[in-house]
């Protein structure tokens, strides 16, 4: 049990320095992008605001509570529900600003085809999530 | 010489965190409130994250205990929709930020989890069950399981994918 702790320690010392250097980069992007920044890009075109609520979720960093909040905002502004939705999955699915981490630590190829299909797949899931309510509601 | 021949040896990692603590510097000379503010936000996540380091460290010392390589290719490499089953399970039950657990899943990998598998584990990491209920307050409760059901089915297919690419050398 000794060694696989100790296996386990030096694991998490070699992803140290990426793991910190990320936090830190968050935080900053979160002191310095205001809240009401989010709501802002929006041009209320659906196919347009999915790519943009998309685009905006992979930037973006952070606990997915945060996510809701701007989702709900967003909705109240009068932004689809279509590019809201993108938005939420993108911002929990794809992440640029780990990437240099997940590149380190999992691999470069892996880490840019994660995050690309991720992208991709963030709208595809708003197309499908929207369609199938649609249908329901 | 020798500290620039350690400096040389030193992992680009360790550059990431200099450039990025260099950032703060600067910051702390030039922009008193975004340094302050950040430090803040980042105390903040340090707090939340420490206990699930902790769990993390656990995961990774009991994982190097029970899962051998032989472990991880009978459970996860058996054919089926059973090891989708446990990869997706366990990304939704892990909790905390996704680059902690980027070195647990380094080992896996190293133990035989495939690319499409690792990938379908960070994609159901996104579903987080103890936040359902805020996000039901947010949207409504047909919106989340739907969502919910949509980015499982979409994890597998990522999987899928990833599997097909990585293959292709």
């Amino acid at each position: 049990m000794k060694q696989s702790m100790t296996k386990a320690a030096k694991g998490l010392w070699n992803a140290f320095p990426m793991i910190l250097g990320t936090i830190l980069l968050i935080s900053l992007i979160s002191a310095i992008v205001p809240k009401s920044f989010y709501t802002t890009l929006f041009s209320k075109n659906i196919l347009i605001d999915s790519i943009i609520g998309s685009s905006v979720g992979s930037i973006s960093a952070g606990n997915p509570i945060t996510s809701y909040i701007f989702g709900g905002e967003m909705l109240n502004q009068g932004i689809g529900l279509l590019a809201v939705t993108a938005f939420l999955v993108a911002w929990v699915t794809v992440g640029i600003i780990q990437l240099p981490a997940e590149s380190t630590i999992l691999g470069k190829k892996f880490a840019i085809l994660r995050n690309i299909t991720a992208f991709i797949l963030s709208i595809i899931v708003a197309i499908v999530t929207v369609l199938i309510l649609g249908v329901i509601a | 010489m020798k500290f620039k021949n350690k400096l040389k040896k030193l992992p680009g990692s360790w550059y990431f965190l200099g450039a990025i603590i260099f950032i703060y510097l600067l910051l702390s000379i030039f922009s008193k409130e975004i340094y302050l503010n950040s430090l803040n936000f980042f105390g903040q996540i340090i707090y939340k994250i420490i206990p699930i380091f902790i769990m993390v460290f656990v995961l990774m010392s009991l994982s190097n205990y029970f899962i051998t390589p032989e472990f991880v290719i009978k459970h996860l490499k058996e054919k089926g929709i059973k090891k989708w089953f446990y990869v997706i399970l366990g990304g939704i039950i892990s909790s905390g930020p996704i680059y902690m657990w980027y070195p647990l899943l380094a080992d896996l990998k190293n133990k035989g989890l495939n690319y499409g598998l690792i990938a379908c584990f960070l994609y159901n990491r996104a579903i987080k069950i103890p936040l359902l209920p805020l996000a039901i307050i947010y949207f409504s409760w047909q919106y989340i399981i739907i969502l919910t059901l949509v980015m499982v089915a979409i994890s597998i297919i990522q999987g899928i994918l990833i599997n097909k690419i990585m293959e292709v050398k």
